[in-house]
């Protein structure tokens, strides 16, 4: 189906499904149970899941493939957003111009710092790519932010003001949207104690993603994909064959930094502002980690990833104390402020923490990132399976080949 | 001219806090090589050591008699230390007062066996693993240790000042001839300073006048070939990493008196130390050291008014120029080897 | 490459049809957070009310994210009947009587902003979208208080800021759902001016150093304005980037300009580096132009004099409230004993000026819905507007209708020389009277802002 196997076809065919079905696989719990606090089927956060998700997917064709470890894939991510949102600015809140142009943008920005950067490998690429993204985030925070030549609007972050012109606005709504249906607008399902938000924006994204998904997946079967994977395994004996290996980095830089501005883009279109936050190297570091973590390489794992560290940012930074004493109110209460002890640290302000643990968990004990762990389970389930791993298995496999 | 002194001096200072930060990571990059991303937290645990040892000194005990009454209205107990209990009053002020550099003598023995630990426990394992990898473990590492001394000692910074006779400042321009209050330093920089030449020469000294270093410098050539003459270069490696550990740490605990630690510190640092070590050129500690105090340098002069009223912002992002500038002329960083993490 | 190229574009259309062909049926209806049967975003229907609290837990301000978590947990406790009952008997407006709001039981999240605006927006998202926060309050920078409250705006929920001190939150970027309490660049500025012309004379040239973002250019602006005009001279104002951690640079040049004031606009672990390296330099034992040189920090907090250590000793600056107001300025400031007795009782030391607002906020807010007898945000946003009050630590207070932000007095403090305590960082130097700080809604530095209309979501 559409140019695939059959195994890619069902990996795009789960993907759709759990995207489509989102809004109930992610609120497994009913809305007044002590649980609700793992519930994480709100529009925001599903939107991000899959915004990053694509970011991470667009990262992964640059790193998975080729090896080439960027740190400074955040600025596209920043660019894009600030584009999408000078569009709004600029013509009406449809977020369709915004997102083309977040794509345009970014893919020339990638273009010009991936021509410096890939002049050089291994550690120094990636040194090149954070400086140029350091500059980007330093520059927008401050300067670009003067009154005079206000591009960006610093701390505050770019938004759209009552004053702007929005040429093409007309008496549109007042809030994104595409051809008139607003990105916000919900429609909620309850079903006896179980409540299901089904948002409009989250199903652009989602749609969206499905399309970055598929991209992706014919790039990695592509002979394109394999030039790239030519380049990681051993990029000289490539050029020693008389191939020019520049051109097809230089192609996959570029794809992964239009994904990024696309991801930018949709992060305004669902939020109108921009914030020059975006473009840190702690934002760059974020999307590294996502990759790594779900599984450099692979088709799925760094949607994973980023599903993994959005969750842990948005769910577990909101258990208070409060709600520790909710859960275990009905034990007796030495058991229950013991308890309290022992969890408090990992939750709440302390959800740095438990990321952290798990970034290290899941690297010591499942190298090939969370997709591992997944084919473990699955093993465990279907022994004889064992000997013919899917094609997540193929990739995982061969990612530890620096 | 006394302006460009000034920076001069500035850019020294601030380039051996980078010089000592990324000699240690160079260190383990040429030794091990391994990406330690949590080589900022190891900064950091430096300045808490000297942070635990004056909260230590401070330690004390309600005096048996109220002497007034708290915020609250509550009868108050004046406390009174333990230090000046056990030491008298002189000694224990001077401990008081000289608490961060007497943290040395403590954060040496800690620092080298964190490094150990860490080096046994943890990244051991990741030799063989893809540098993305070790970039995550260490990663999660630094998070965990900085949770770790934000959940004891607070997010906000903790002052610890320097000693009372390196306080205020040194008039340079005096002693030069140039007007007075033209070139001051203040004079902890001045120890700082001295403090990291010797730091870094006898790191220089050990590698380069010992049997053990010489062994080590051998295993950063070719690790296999040492290996087959059947020296155990594991285990000096290891002792490198805790070597390592200790330059860090001690670059963390002088560094207290200059801005007061807090537990994110490491995280500042880290991104401007990876900068620093790859423009030095991977493997290479003069590199290290010449980008360090070549990047300070370079960034005080940016800072300059008359440089910013050029180029609004330079100052913001001079460091990271310079690295491009350096890295597209020169392709392995200023002394860098070849194939050294270029994979 | 080409093939997968071309499969590309071909996909793109396709998507675009499908998004098309999605878009065409009315399934969803053009609803948003609100529900139509109430008329407004989140109402809450059980017996419980649900607001959100937004600070940062992570990154530098989490100590005082931490702090005004304390103060708005207090608050809530207060507001449902628990505890001691705090400032609710002090405040001017009696309508709480610790049955919580229009007698339903308050209820809370928290969430980490991170201090970033992004995260601060998503983590707000999530109390209105999941939660069902009817309010949100906190926050410890003006950035994420900007972001967070235009937001709320678009959401049809009341913000209540927490520590925000840039001219726009009520300035360029008011809007009719935000509400500020904690005081703002201009009036640091216009508090501070008469005690610097007292202290140290109509005659004095200044060099500043500022934070180069827009809470810092506000600061400078609003403090060189101020200045000038008691006669001092602004020799260079220098930016420093926000992500500095060592200002000696920028310190060495200041002795050799002629300049007898350094002005620090700096906030956070910006400014306890940049008065570290100030004193290191022994800026304070110098003499320049006949005078003893001079250091000045527009905006104070306790978290940042307790990181300066002694350094903060001697320096003069503004805060918004102080716990030992009461205390030394008497009657006028009711309200600061019996909020620092029950938060000091609860957690074993005085709350800072965050938890103060904060505080004042949540009750501010609790108020204002039982007055209106409705939580529909249109009503709580009339009900606020030009409301007086008293009672809650900071004297008599205006909250303005035309841009929403609290008029009140502003205490000028300074690093005390000899603390008695821990807590007893500064001393009270004078309290600048409310009327001095006032300004017009327009002043130049607060234009270009508009209300809009209040939103209740639905």
């Amino acid at each position: 189906m559409l140019g695939l196997n059959k195994k890619d076809t069902t990996i795009l065919i789960v993907v759709a499904v759990l995207t489509m079905a989102a809004p109930f696989i992610l609120n497994p719990f009913p809305t007044n149970s002590s649980l609700a606090q793992f519930n994480a089927g709100y529009p925001d956060l599903m939107q991000r899941f899959v915004i990053y998700g694509i970011f991470a997917i667009g990262f992964n064709i640059l790193f998975g493939l080729t090896g080439y470890l960027s740190f400074g894939h955040a600025a596209f991510l920043g660019i894009g957003s600030y584009s999408a949102v000078w569009m709004f600015k600029l013509l009406s809140f449809n977020v369709i111009p915004a997102i083309a142009l977040s794509i345009v943008v970014a893919g020339l920005f990638s273009v010009v710092i991936g021509y410096i950067s890939l002049r050089r490998s291994g550690i120094y690429f990636s040194i090149l790519t954070l400086a140029f993204a350091q500059m980007s985030f330093n520059l927008a925070y401050s300067v670009l932010s003067n009154p005079k030549f206000n591009l960006t609007n610093g701390e505050t972050g770019l938004q759209v003001y009552g004053s702007d012109p929005q040429y093409l606005k007309g008496s549109g709504p007042d809030v994104t949207h595409i051809f008139g249906l607003e990105m916000r607008a919900t429609e909620t399902l309850k079903l006896g104690g179980w409540s299901f938000d089904f948002n409009v924006g989250y199903y652009l994204c989602a749609l969206i993603l499905l399309v970055s998904f598929y991209i992706s997946v014919r790039i990695f079967r592509s002979p394109f994909g394999m030039m790239l994977r030519a380049v990681k395994s051993n990029q000289q004996r490539m050029n020693y064959t008389g191939l020019n290996s520049r051109p097809y980095t230089l192609a996959a830089f570029v794809i992964s930094g239009m994904y990024a501005g696309l991801a930018g883009g949709l992060l305004a279109a669902m939020d109108p502002l921009a914030g020059a936050e975006r473009m840190q190297w702690t934002a760059s570091g974020e999307v590294v980690l996502m990759t790594i973590l779900g599984g450099a390489g692979t088709l799925i794992g760094p949607v994973l990833g980023a599903g993994f560290i959005k969750y842990f940012e948005n769910i577990f930074s909101k258990i208070n104390d409060n709600v520790l004493h909710t859960w275990f109110a009905a034990l007796p209460d030495g058991m229950e402020d013991f308890l309290i002890t022992i969890v408090h640290p990992f939750v709440g302000k302390g959800w740095h923490l438990t990321l952290g643990l798990m970034f290290m968990a899941v690297v010591i004990f499942l190298p090939g990132g969370l997709v591992q762990g997944g084919q473990k389970i699955g093993r465990l389930f279907r022994r004889r399976g064992a000997n013919a791993p899917g094609p997540e298995g193929e990739a995982a496999r061969k990612q530890p080949a620096e | 001219m006394d302006a460009i002194l000034l920076q001069i001096l500035n850019g020294l200072d601030k380039g051996s806090a980078y010089a000592l930060i990324a000699l240690g990571l160079t260190l383990i990059f040429g030794t091990l090589g391994v990406v330690n991303f949590a080589h900022g937290a190891l900064f950091m645990l430096g300045a808490f050591c000297a942070v635990t040892i004056s909260k230590l000194f401070n330690l004390s005990h309600k005096a048996s008699e109220p002497s007034g009454v708290d915020f609250l209205g509550n009868p108050k107990y004046e406390d009174v230390l333990y230090v000046e209990d056990w030491f008298g009053e002189r000694l224990g002020g001077w401990m008081l007062d000289w608490s961060v550099p007497l943290s040395i003598l403590f954060a040496i023995p800690i620092m080298i066996g964190i490094g150990y630990v860490m080096e046994r426990g943890l990244i051991k394992h990741f030799y063989k693993r893809p540098h993305a990898d070790q970039i995550l473990v260490t990663f999660g590492l630094a998070i965990v240790l900085q949770e770790v001394i934000k959940y004891f000692y607070g997010a906000n910074p903790i002052p610890t000042p320097a000693p009372e006779m390196f306080r205020g400042s040194f008039d340079f321009g005096a002693a030069l001839g140039f007007d007075a209050n033209t070139i001051i330093y203040p004079y902890w920089r001045m120890v700082y300073f001295v403090f990291s030449l010797v730091i870094i020469g006898g790191v220089f000294a050990f590698l380069r006048f010992t049997t053990f270093g010489m062994v080590v410098r051998a295993g950063m050539a070719d690790r296999e070939t040492v290996g087959l003459l059947g020296i155990d270069i594991d285990r000096r490696f290891t002792i490198m990493f805790g070597i390592a550990a200790a330059v860090a740490g001690l670059a963390g605990v002088m560094y207290t008196p200059i801005n007061s630690p807090n537990y994110h510190m490491g995280m500042d640092f880290l991104v401007l130390s990876f900068v620093v070590v790859v423009v030095g050129g991977m493997g290479s500690l003069p590199g290290a050291v010449l980008a360090g105090f070549l990047l300070g340098v370079l960034e005080s002069f940016a800072s300059m008014n008359q440089i910013k009223s050029l180029l609004p912002g330079i100052d913001q992002i001079i460091i990271y120029l310079v690295a491009i500038a350096i890295l597209l002329t020169r392709p392995r960083g200023l002394m860098g080897r070849k194939g050294v993490m270029e994979e | 490459m080409t093939k997968s190229k071309l499969t590309r574009r071909g996909l793109i259309r396709t998507g675009a049809v499908t998004a098309g062909g999605l878009a065409m049926p009315t399934i969803f209806t053009s609803q948003v957070w609100g529900q139509t049967d109430t008329g407004f975003t989140n109402a809450p229907t059980g017996d419980t009310v649900t607001l959100g609290f937004n600070v940062p837990q992570s990154g530098p301000y989490a100590d005082e994210g931490a702090d005004e978590l304390r103060a708005f947990e207090l608050a809530v406790e207060h507001l449902n009947g628990e505890g001691d009952g705090g400032m609710l008997s002090t405040f001017s407006s009696k309508t709480l009587e610790g049955n919580g709001i229009l007698g339903k039981k308050v209820a809370y999240v928290s969430g980490d902003t991170q201090t970033k605006s992004d995260a601060a927006r998503a983590s707000a998202k999530s109390m209105i979208e999941k939660d069902g926060a009817i309010m949100i309050s906190g926050g410890s920078s003006s950035g994420v208080a900007v972001a967070v409250q235009g937001l709320c705006q678009e959401a049809g929920i009341i913000f209540m800021s927490g520590l925000t001190h840039s001219n726009d939150t009520t300035g360029k970027d008011r809007k009719a759902n935000g509400f500020r309490h904690f005081f703002n660049a201009y009036m640091s500025a216009a508090a501070l001016a008469p005690v610097l012309s007292q202290l140290y004379g109509n005659d004095r040239k200044v060099y500043s150093l500022t934070a180069d973002y827009t809470w810092g250019w506000t600061q400078q602006e609003s403090i060189q304005a101020a200045t000038e005009e008691l006669g001092w001279e602004t020799i260079t104002d220098v930016r420093t980037p926000l992500a500095a951690t060592d200002f000696s640079s920028y310190m060495t040049p200041v002795l050799n300009s002629g300049a007898d004031v350094l002005i620090l606009n700096h906030y956070g672990g910006n400014m306890v580096n940049s008065l570290t390296n100030a004193v290191q330099f022994g800026l304070r034992d110098k003499q320049v132009n006949g005078k003893n040189f001079e250091i000045v920090v527009p905006l104070y907090s306790e978290l940042m004099a307790k990181g300066a250590g002694k350094n903060i000793t001697g320096i003069v600056g503004s805060q918004n409230w102080d716990w030992k107001l009461e205390n030394e300025k008497g009657d006028r400031y009711a309200g600061t004993n019996a909020f620092v007795q029950s938060f000091g009782t609860k957690y074993g030391f005085p709350p800072s000026q965050a938890a103060q607002t904060c505080y004042a906020q949540t009750l501010l807010y609790a108020d204002a819905v039982n007055r209106a007898k409705s939580f529909n945000p249109c009503a709580v946003v009339e009900a606020l507007e030009d409301f007086e009050f008293d009672g809650l630590g900071n004297g008599p207070t205006l909250y303005r209708a035309a841009d929403h932000q609290c008029f009140k007095d502003v205490v000028v403090v300074r690093g005390k020389e000899n603390p008695e305590n821990e807590f007893d960082l500064v001393e009270i130097v004078e309290v600048t009277p409310a009327e001095q700080v006032t300004y017009d809604p327009e002043h130049p530095m607060f234009a270009g802002g508009d209300l809009g209309e209040c939103n209740p979501g639905a």
